[in-house]
């Protein structure tokens, strides 16, 4: 069993929905889709108020080389471009649709007929990223990262490895372990046409041992592909961040940023990601809906979704028995490295790998005493950073000091806070030396 | 419904906290403490009651009346972690009054002038002992053998495993480690001697005479995760390297299982050395922490005017923990070695 | 015996005398010469080593005043903490004449109170303003004004600025502020303006910087400029100007008529140190019907004391609202999204709008390449 070299922790799983199928979830009445829902450059709406549209309709353009695509998800008519308040906390602008019917594009093959790489000898690399770049497909793990620049790796950079992150090392989530469960042989074809997109021969699935039913699967269809391996991972948090998946699978470690993970050969790509890439390419439909799991102690009914993007998470949440009476936090994505959310109308995007309902016990932090330097944060740190210090200096804004202790390579997976016996909201303040460093590197650069 | 929360992630937490910790390594005192209690009886119950009481009192009353602190530190354990360790560091027969000044000189100096839990330089309870320890020279080194289950003050004093080693430096005469009680005596605190009568008993501090005691409380820290193993393992070994290499030298040293398992090492390396305010943070540190602690002691236990070393060598490396933390960084992720 | 004293003395006498020598040598060859004026002016600066001036601290400044003096001129040079007297005793001491300096003073713009613009999450971060500002819009629905975690606090070298627990915004002590700058620096939303005052520290400010449009800025706070304009048609000296839907007042215009003050709907005019205001609906009925309703009867202003003021403050309504005006102030605040407004326009859109916050860690990694 393979697992990341330095640090690390083990919160408790609480995987409620694992064993609940995919369930297809209603149609919105009104989808909401906000046009900066990757990284990179917000789209541009290309439609207006008024304007009918289709299932799989593009409704907004890539605004540069990182930035993607945005196509509806139902059909309807779009009620305004206007704003609406994002994962992020904020007003941003938006497209609405009112939903009016279920009409796809005829271009889209809707049968659930395999299609592999072999049926399409034709494609070529060009051709499949060309495909998943107008599919509008982004990292479907939580990053949003534009797939299509990570597919073009930087000139003298030679990818040899896609590695398939299957590891779902954030608690409560259960999409991805669902996904493999339920489609096991398009994920493969997916990696297949990754790999064809990068020019590589390997290509590596890393899945944690606690879903022991996803891997068993997984080999099973795999021994049909005999360059795809399946790789065993510890249960440990952060297994799927990108480095220490890198450092797990292959054993090699990114250097500090700006080195990008293809600096030591690896292309990494979430399982959700390969499965989109998958339908945008043999089933020409672009990223219009994904496996979201809603989930939460109180919740009545933890269950996972296949959502159109643009349906507002309430919708979700009453299917699974309603928004619970001591809900205390609502988080779009996992307990650790998930945002906040201030109301329950934010709808599903491209990165929304779930829902989670926290009561309000779990969802009140406590109160910080003094730090008794205990060390428990550089024991965790994944990064082997010290967290206490970089925490500090944020905190009496000595910057520089932050700059000399690596504050950048810090990858914000709260392992540090975590652990904290003294509760310190250590990631709040090394996020922000972190945000303010990488501020002042760029003016420096740009100087 | 009640207003939402809204913070950055991550948004769970282990459900660690100081008072675990703190009540942790209390609940692994108390092995040490019975064995305390059995050996010297009501002096070692007072002692330790006066310790944790005026250690806890002081502050709370320099929180409240001096710092105007609304909020009481008192709950967190760490003011009757200082004073349990306090007493271990003290005779029995030590007047109480005595033990309170010790205690006002631990929190209200040490501790709290710098700002309370997490930020005193040093150990408050090894600062606080060898403060008295140079006031009170006499009632400090004044140890009332064991098994003196009913006296408090004027019992009878015998000599310590380590004055005996100190003597036989001193007189550079190598019989007279044979006075030294044998290894499994040391071990169990003259155990067998007591309950047997025979051969005569030794002495010291309450935390001291029961290695058995702390080795089992070593343990159940290592194994709640309160400490790691790296700072108790790094001392006893560059002590018992460093005196095994005197013992084989010149037999007048005496040899590395008397040296570790008599006088405070123990207690030291297990609880004092690895408080987590005054030791450094990364593993390298601890390490490196550690083997100085240990040849300091023994540099102290060989040539120094003191027979005991341990509470010395600890609070000169606290003064050199900053240092440490600075220079010794854990491995960066990625980094290459040049 | 004598001998031992003898060796002692002798002993810690040459060492003394080398130690002497040592430190003589130093002090001869390796002196830096400084102008002993510089160390004078150094002690008539404030010494809280604020930044104001634009130097790196007090002495950083006194050099420059030394050189600035040699050239002839003190030029414009100044201390905002210390104000006009400090740089009057600089000016005496070098032999030159000090430009009179106008006064400014940090004004925090957000009239966003408990009342005015009521809590609806809670925000459970670390109690730091930037870090706010990262986690969300704050704790209320807007998303410009005072975050409350203290930033400013923290910043101001002169205790003059303190969260007021009441209203839960800072508040400057006029009598301590020289306007610095520090905490304006400090605000991650640019909410503290250091504004050119009079002589007593007054001047007129709107109290906000929401440049939402009415509704969306009337749903957050009902204290927020919703752009209406009625300062501007009262203003007899031209001083407003409303841009992006948030009303200005130029300090060298305004004539301190306070005219504006009166006339703003949403009392988000304030005259620098007098009470705070704050809107309160009296009775909360939906916002269909509220709309229907007489709109003078609505609101009642109530005031909280900060300093005495000699006359109670009365604002009355008695221009006719417009339709938007109407439904803007009869905002009840709630979570819904804009998706149930019925105000739309594609307008908003080409509206610039600096989102600072942070962005994701890979974001940075991407752009900071």
């Amino acid at each position: 069993m393979k697992t990341f070299k330095i640090g690390g922790i083990h919160p408790a799983e609480n995987k409620l929905s694992a064993a609940s199928p995919i369930k297809v979830a209603e149609l919105p009445k009104v989808a909401v889709f906000p046009l900066g829902q990757h990284i990179g450059a917000p789209a541009k709406a290309i439609v207006q108020k008024g304007d009918k549209v289709k299932v799989g309709q593009m409704i907004a353009e890539a605004n540069g080389f990182v930035s993607a695509h945005i196509f509806s998800s139902v059909s309807g008519t779009v009620l305004k471009v206007d704003k609406a308040i994002d994962a992020s906390g904020y007003n941003k602008p938006a497209i609405y649709i009112t939903v009016e019917g279920d009409e796809w594009l005829d271009s889209i093959d809707r049968t659930t007929q395999l299609v592999r790489l072999e049926d399409k000898p034709e494609l070529t690399d060009k051709d499949i990223i060309e495909k998943v770049k107008n599919a509008g497909i982004v990292g479907m793990g939580g990053a949003c990262f534009p797939c299509h620049v990570k597919l073009s790796p930087p000139p003298g950079t030679k990818p040899e490895w896609v590695i398939i992150n299957a590891a779902e090392c954030e608690p409560y989530l259960t999409a991805d372990h669902r996904l493999m469960l339920e489609h096991a042989d398009e994920i493969l074809v997916g990696v297949t046409l990754l790999m064809k997109a990068v020019n590589v021969s390997k290509g590596f699935i890393a899945i944690e041992s606690n879903k022991a039913d996803a891997i068993k699967i997984m080999q099973e269809k795999a021994s049909a592909y005999k360059n795809i391996e399946i790789i065993k991972l510890k249960t440990k948090y952060p297994q799927g961040g990108e480095k220490q998946l890198i450092d797990a699978v292959v054993g090699r470690q990114v250097p500090a940023p700006p080195a990008l993970p293809v600096s030591v050969g690896a292309i990494i790509q979430n399982v959700g990601t390969a499965y989109a890439v998958y339908e945008a390419v043999m089933k020409n439909k672009p990223l219009i809906e994904r496996i979201v799991t809603v989930t939460g102690k109180s919740l009545e009914n933890p269950s996972n979704f296949l959502t159109r993007l643009g349906t507002p998470m309430s919708q979700l949440i009453d299917a699974c028995g309603g928004l619970p009476e001591d809900t205390g936090k609502i988080i779009g994505g996992g307990p650790m490295m998930g945002k906040a959310l201030l109301s329950t109308d934010i709808p599903i995007c491209k990165g929304s790998s779930g829902v989670l309902i926290m009561n309000e016990k779990e969802a009140s932090r406590i109160e910080p005493t003094n730090c008794i330097r205990c060390g428990k944060c550089v024991d965790a740190c994944p990064m082997g950073l010290e967290p206490y210090l970089l925490s500090d200096c944020s905190e009496l804004q000595l910057w520089e000091r932050s700059e000399k202790e690596d504050v950048i390579s810090c990858i914000e997976c709260g392992s540090c806070q975590y652990t904290c016996p003294a509760n310190r909201p250590l990631l709040d303040y090394i996020r922000l030396g972190k945000n303010t460093v990488m501020g002042i590197i760029r003016s420096r650069n740009t100087k | 419904m009640n207003k939402l929360k809204l913070s950055l992630s991550p948004h769970i937490h282990g459900g660690d906290s100081v008072r675990k910790n703190m009540f942790g390594v209390c609940i692994a005192l108390i092995p040490a403490l019975i064995c305390s209690f059995i050996y010297f009886g009501l002096g070692a119950i007072a002692v330790t009651s006066v310790s944790v009481a005026s250690c806890v009192f002081f502050e709370w009353a320099i929180n409240k009346y001096m710092l105007k602190n609304p909020k009481s530190t008192i709950t967190d354990g760490s003011a009757i972690l200082t004073g349990l360790l306090l007493a271990f560091n003290m005779p029995s027969n030590l007047p109480l009054w005595i033990v309170v000044i010790g205690a006002l000189f631990a929190i209200g100096v040490v501790k709290m002038t710098f700002g309370g839990l997490g930020c005193n330089l040093f150990n408050p309870a090894l600062a606080a002992r060898a403060f008295l320890l140079i006031s009170f020279p006499v009632q400090m080194t004044d140890w009332p053998i064991v098994g003196q289950t009913f006296t408090t003050i004027d019992g009878v004093s015998g000599a310590t495993p380590l004055a005996i080693m100190k003597a036989a430096i001193k007189s550079k005469n190598a019989d007279m480690l044979s006075d030294l009680p044998d290894a499994w005596n040391l071990l169990i605190g003259d155990t067998s001697k007591f309950l047997f009568n025979d051969g005569p008993l030794g002495g010291g501090c309450l935390g001291e005479v029961c290695a058995l005691a702390i080795l089992i409380g070593l343990i159940y820290m290592l194994v709640r995760k309160i400490i790691t193993w790296h700072i108790p393992v790094s001392i006893l070994l560059s002590v018992s390297v460093f005196t095994g290499a005197l013992h084989l030298i010149n037999p007048m040293y005496a040899d590395p299982i008397s040296h570790i398992l008599s006088g405070g090492l123990m207690l030291g390396a297990v609880f004092m050395a690895t408080d987590y305010v005054t030791s450094p943070m990364t593993k390298k540190g601890q390490i490196i922490y550690g083997i100085a602690i240990g040849l300091l002691t023994v540099v102290i236990r060989t040539w120094g005017a003191y027979p005991e070393g341990m509470s010395f060598a600890i609070l000169i490396m606290n003064a050199f923990t900053p240092l440490i933390n600075n220079y010794c960084k854990p491995k960066r992720f990625g980094e290459v070695v040049k | 015996m004598i001998e031992v004293i003898l060796i002692t003395v002798s002993v810690l006498g040459t060492i003394g005398l080398i130690a002497a020598l040592v430190l003589f040598i130093t002090a001869k060859f390796f002196t830096v010469k400084e102008d002993p004026r510089i160390a004078q002016v150094n002690e008539l600066l404030p010494g809280a080593n604020c930044g104001g001036c634009g130097f790196p601290g007090c002495s950083g400044m006194a050099v420059a005043c030394v050189k600035a003096a040699d050239e002839g001129s003190l030029g414009d040079l100044k201390c905002p903490a210390g104000g006009n007297e400090c740089m009057q005793k600089i000016a005496a001491l070098l032999g030159v004449e000090a430009k009179e300096q106008a006064t400014r003073v940090a004004v925090v713009r957000c009239n966003g109170t408990c009342e005015n613009r009521p809590h609806v999450i809670k925000y459970d971060g670390a109690m730091n303003c930037r870090i706010a500002h990262s986690t969300c819009q704050g704790e209320t629905l807007c998303q410009y004004g005072c975050l409350g975690c203290g930033d400013c606090v923290n910043a101001c070298s002169f205790g003059a600025i303190k969260i007021n627990n009441e209203t839960g915004l800072p508040e400057v002590d006029y009598d301590k502020c020289g306007g610095c700058g520090s905490c304006a620096k400090s605000c991650p939303r640019n909410i503290i303006e250091i504004r050119l005052v009079d002589k007593d520290k007054t001047g007129m400010v709107v109290e906000c910087v929401n440049n939402d449009k009415g509704a969306a800025a009337k749903k957050a706070c009902s204290s927020a400029c919703i752009g209406c304009s009625k300062c501007v048609q009262v203003c007899g000296s031209d001083a407003i100007t409303v841009e992006n839907n948030l009303a200005y007042i130029d300090a060298e215009k305004c004539t301190l008529c306070r005219a504006c003050e009166e006339a703003c709907p949403s009392a988000s005019i304030r005259m620098i140190g007098q009470p705070r205001k704050t809107i309160i609906k009296k009775n909360n009925v939906a916002p269909a019907k509220k709309a229907e309703n007489d709109t003078n009867t609505a609101k009642e202003v109530k005031t909280t004391n900060i300093r005495p003021y000699p006359s109670p403050i009365k604002i009355s309504f008695d221009a006719p609202l417009l339709p938007s005006q109407q439904y803007m102030l009869a905002g009840v605040i709630d979570l819904t999204p804009l998706a149930q407004s019925t105000v739309s326009d594609n307008q908003s859109q080409s509206k610039a709008h600096n989102y600072d916050a942070p962005l994701l860690p890979s974001q940075q990694i991407l752009l900071g390449k």
